[in-house]
């Protein structure tokens, strides 16, 4: 299966279930389209009609790049079939190594941001702190399910995780303590609004933290909009700086800023750039999820309007590239070539298999988004997971158990999407969240038309430098 | 090849041999909480054998 589409004045060919790249001229890709399903002289009569006025199109040049797609097909590179399936169920029935947890360090919220998941902090339950014996019984529940996995990651998760500090300082203290005795390396990721963000915290995290989450949306006003503190001010004054030192002080790694955007501001790339000139190199940006019913809720007339978003983004980012003023934006971050194997790509997010999310009281869920509703409880971490049938059940959860996702091209890039959401859209944990799925396959089209136009500036400067090297050379008399 | 650049890509049907360790980052540990970045982690093996 292939994917052509073009972009930015790329046409670039897909070939899904290899995951090769090809940036192609009009001729090519015209040919690369119609070769699956006719004969080559069919091919070759419609693209001599089609470029009739064009000298450089003669039979001769299709017939060579006849040779090139038969090569290309040939070396497992085009039209590549998926011969994976058995391989995701068999992978996935194996022995669950877990890997990672959420960990709910507070379910309590100094900020009240009006699409907020997790209801304020609360996750439609009671404010909770977790205790340290929680969280300590949580990393031995973690190393004692990890079989051989050595790296195992910890994210501090709230509502905001820094009304419980001291708590995440001493389960981080336990980490360190045990982590050599098992072999095994902590990775924390702490996420944040900010608000308690003071110089000791940022001392901690930048120490102790791989990865730091901070929270924002962009423009003031489309921050202050939706992230309000307890007294209904907008928090964007007082956190940006703050976040700005963090990042300096990280060298601008190992963070994100991460926003939300909703129906009101359907021009999100407007707060990208903001965040991109206040000096942010690592962003993220997601779609608001919600009850359809808000107002903020995004629709299914947006689309057109987000979609056109992320070309502008992407032409944008190239653009700042260019001239030497790049970001990284989480979504375009495709590693073509050093990026995750077959396996990863097929069996989905590792949602109530190999990561789950702890309530402040030590209960299991199979993610974050699930925490609050009890049917989705798998057990806890003094006694495990004890809903076995439920965790069959995320066991199944794969790119092959989506029909949906059979024919997208964009299967091998997002394991089948988020399980939570599908389940929030559509009442299974094996549906589809169409909406989720049409942004993404957006991204994706537009990720990889960044990476191709990388990788050929870099091809081009490579010949010009080579030019350039044969004309300096001395000349044989 | 005139027409056609192929991008450099890892070879997915090859990961296969030696894939599935697991080590990579989970996707939601990174940006997402509401969405599913799996291609955009990087793979611990090959990360390795780059440093």
């Amino acid at each position: 299966m292939i994917h052509a589409y073009q972009l930015n004045g790329y046409n670039i060919i897909l070939d899904c279930n290899s995951g090769s790249v090809h940036a192609v001229d009009e001729v090519a890709y015209d040919m690369i389209r119609l070769y699956e399903n006719k004969s080559r002289e069919e091919v070759t009569a419609e693209i001599l009609a089609k470029y009739a006025d064009r000298e450089d199109v003669t039979e001769k040049e299709i017939n060579e790049v006849f040779e090139d797609i038969e090569a290309l097909r040939a070396a497992g590179r085009l039209y590549s079939t998926d011969r994976y399936e058995n391989l995701a169920f068999d992978y996935k029935k194996r022995k669950t190594e877990i890997k990672a947890l959420c960990l709910h360090i507070a379910h309590d919220c100094n900020m009240t941001c009006q699409y907020c998941f997790a209801g304020k902090g609360e996750y439609q339950g009671s404010k909770a702190l977790m205790s340290f014996e929680v969280g300590k019984a949580a990393l031995d529940f973690l190393i004692a399910h990890s079989g051989r996995r050595r790296n195992l990651e910890v994210d501090f998760f709230g509502g905001e995780p820094l009304l419980n500090f001291e708590v995440v300082k001493q389960i981080v203290a336990y980490a360190r303590e045990i982590e050599k005795k098992y072999n095994k390396n902590f990775r924390f990721t702490l996420t944040t609004n900010g608000v308690l963000l003071t110089d000791e915290v940022m001392e901690f995290v930048n120490r102790e933290c791989y990865n730091v989450v901070l929270s924002l949306d962009g423009r003031k006003e489309t921050n202050d909009r939706m992230r309000k503190t307890l007294g209904g001010q907008g928090t964007y004054d007082r956190i940006l700086p703050r976040f700005k030192k963090l990042a300096d002080l990280r060298n601008q790694e190992g963070y994100y800023i991460r926003g939300t955007y909703t129906h009101y501001n359907t021009d999100f790339t407007n707060d990208i750039f903001d965040i991109a000139d206040q000096g942010f190199k690592q962003l993220a940006m997601e779609p608001v999820v919600s009850d359809p019913s808000e107002p903020y809720a995004l629709r299914p007339e947006d689309l057109p309007v987000l979609k056109e978003q992320y070309e502008i983004l992407a032409k944008e980012m190239l653009r700042r590239d260019r001239v030497g003023n790049g970001f990284t934006f989480y979504h375009y971050m495709i590693d073509l070539s050093g990026g995750p194997c077959l396996y990863k790509r097929i069996s989905g997010c590792g949602v109530g298999t190999e990561y789950m999310a702890v309530t402040p009281w030590g209960d299991l869920y199979p993610c974050h988004q699930f925490v609050g509703n009890e049917a989705f409880r798998l057990g806890d971490v003094f006694n495990g997971v004890q809903n076995t049938d439920l965790q069959d059940e995320f066991k199944l959860c794969n790119i092959y158990a989506r029909k949906e996702c059979k024919d997208c091209f964009a299967k091998m890039f997002c394991g089948g999407g988020c399980t939570a959401n599908a389940y929030h859209a559509t009442g299974s944990l094996t549906g589809i969240y169409e909406f989720g799925c049409e942004l993404h396959r957006k991204r994706i089209e537009c990720a990889i038309m960044v990476k191709a136009a990388e990788a050929l500036d870099e091809q081009e400067a490579l010949e010009a430098a080579e030019a350039q090297d044969v004309s300096a050379a001395p000349q044989d008399a | 090849m005139k027409r056609i650049v192929t991008i450099n890509t890892r070879d997915l049907a090859k990961s296969v041999e030696n894939g599935g360790c697991g080590e990579c980052q989970t996707s939601c540990q990174s940006a997402c909480k509401t969405s599913c970045g799996i291609v955009n982690q990087q793979c611990e093996q090959l990360k390795k054998e780059e440093e």
